[in-house]
């Protein structure tokens, strides 16, 4: 699984970092998500398309 | 082709105060968008699908901007006023709302929330201590609901503790409907006053809390201090209806289902209280009126195209209740995975708040119903009085014993 992100997109809600701490992260002075793991291993897969899926803004795309 | 057309807003089934109303349920089951007639008898697009929502209010070309002719106004007083309303974060599309949005985010963090859960617990111990040893049966929008979301937003903030009564005082008033309109102005501005003053001290010396973040901007020429005093108040008013009537009008609906009350009550894994809180934001939905948007250039959808210039209302409710999404959506189950809600809204205006209302329900739901076990309901269900023409659906009051 291969993640990314879109900086520009993102509106810091914050729920990408609720559904996969492991691979997301926020930056401290305004919330703008932080990708920290752009391979998820496949124990973190469901995780991480969760947090995809309730991206209010579409900031986050995964390719398999 | 005909199209079904409903009057909105429309009214809830006598019966059960918690399914969104029938006649939207039932145009919604028929077909993904419909048209909706309002107030002063103009007609919209109603978007009623789960998809078909989240794809609207992620559409770049679909608008906030009240200002723009054939706007959906949600009543009068809004449309007339519109020309005196400054850009806020609620009227601005991308780019304009982006600085909005990231002067506010700093707070909500998952991380800066997690750190402010010990003392939303505290307060949350401390006002249900309150309650105990005073006379019952009781209010419980008054003895916790009202007051606990206060409590949390000026911890948000980074109100002083010296500076919280008088705080919880005017924030009670400024969005207390009871209150006069000249009241409630009074104590609007006497908020916005003091947190004026607030910023400009955490100019000099930094503090806690978002007023020192964004007094950092302050200092950094980014914003000016009226402009963060306003959006201090505004994430009082946003936030604080808002949960009182997820506390309130959530327990109503756990004293109703006491085998799912007994979820909050029994589990002690974090990950089940959190799906579970994820269930009431999709049953009770509060969010009852349909976020309102404009169409900026033509958008194909749900086999229909909504021409620039279309108004567009999104109930919802609806799409919480969607039966292809949520499988018998009028049962309250927390176990189920409801995650795909929409009771935040979606797209780029999805609530700032989210982290911290979720926290806050997260610990009030669990900690309530453990330390009062007997809590009851100190009324019948018909004599309960419903918010039904708030932005927030909620109740007015809670009589509870114990
Ligand atoms: C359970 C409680 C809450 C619910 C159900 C809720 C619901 C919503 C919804 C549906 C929206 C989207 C409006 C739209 O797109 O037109 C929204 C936006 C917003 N909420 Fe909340 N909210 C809650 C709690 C809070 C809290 C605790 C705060 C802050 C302390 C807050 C601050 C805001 C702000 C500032 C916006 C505007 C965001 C934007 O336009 O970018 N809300 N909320
Ligand atoms: S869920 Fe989306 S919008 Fe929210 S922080 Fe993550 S990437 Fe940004």
């Amino acid at each position: 699984m291969k993640v990314s992100i879109d900086q520009s997109r993102c509106v810091a809600a914050g729920s990408c970092v609720a559904a996969a701490a492991a691979v997301f992260d926020q930056r401290d002075e305004d919330g703008i998500v932080v990708l920290l793991n752009a391979s998820p291993p496949a124990d973190l897969a469901d995780d991480v398309r969760q947090a995809a899926a309730v991206c209010p803004a579409l900031a986050i795309t995964i390719e398999d | 082709m005909t199209e079904a057309l409903i009057e909105f807003p429309s009214a809830r089934a006598t019966g059960c105060p918690f399914a969104p109303p029938p006649d939207q349920r039932a145009v919604a089951a028929a077909r993904p968008l419909s048209k909706a007639r309002i107030w002063d008898g103009s007609t919209h697009w109603f978007v009623t699908g789960h998809a078909e929502q989240r794809a609207i209010l992620s559409d770049p070309r679909v608008s906030m901007d009240e200002k723009r002719p054939g706007f959906p106004h949600q009543n009068l007083n809004m449309a007339q006023t519109t020309d005196h309303r400054p850009p806020t974060i609620f009227n601005t599309d991308a780019p304009e709302h982006t600085r909005f949005r990231r002067l506010m985010t700093p707070p909500f963090t998952v991380k800066r929330v997690a750190a402010l859960r010990p003392g939303i617990q505290r307060y949350t111990d401390e006002l249900i201590d309150a309650m105990l040893a005073g006379p019952k049966p009781t209010d419980l929008v008054d003895a916790l609901a009202l007051p606990l979301p206060t409590l949390m937003i000026s911890e948000m903030l980074g109100v002083p503790y010296s500076d919280h009564e008088f705080f919880q005082l005017h924030a009670v008033v400024a969005v207390d409907r009871n209150a006069t309109a000249e009241e409630g102005a009074r104590s609007s501005a006497e908020l916005g006053g003091y947190l004026a003053q607030l910023i400009t001290e955490r100019v000099e010396t930094p503090g806690e809390g978002w007023v020192s973040d964004i007094a950092e901007k302050v200092r950094g020429g980014e914003v000016t201090v009226a402009e963060a005093a306003q959006m201090a108040v505004v994430l009082l008013i946003a936030g604080h209806e808002t949960s009182a009537n997820m506390i309130a009008l959530g327990t109503l609906a756990l004293l109703q289902n006491p085998e799912q009350l007994a979820v909050f009550r029994d589990s002690d894994d974090p990950r089940v209280t959190a799906d579970a809180v994820e269930e009431m934001l999709r049953y009770l939905s509060i969010a009852q009126h349909g976020l309102r948007r404009i169409a900026t250039e033509d958008i194909q959808i749900g086999g229909e195209v909504i021409r620039a210039g279309d108004g567009i209302i999104v109930p919802l409710p609806i799409a919480n209740w969607d039966p292809q999404v949520f499988p018998v959506p009028e049962r309250l189950d927390l176990h189920r995975q409801a995650r795909a809600h929409h009771a935040f809204g979606f797209g780029i205006h999805q609530c700032v708040g989210q982290q911290l209302a979720r926290a806050e329900l997260q610990i009030v739901y669990s900690t309530l119903y453990r330390r009062v076990p007997t809590l009851a309901l100190a009324t019948e269900l018909d004599q309960i009085e419903y918010k039904t023409d708030h932005f927030a659906y909620g109740v007015t009051a809670l009589p509870v014993t114990w």
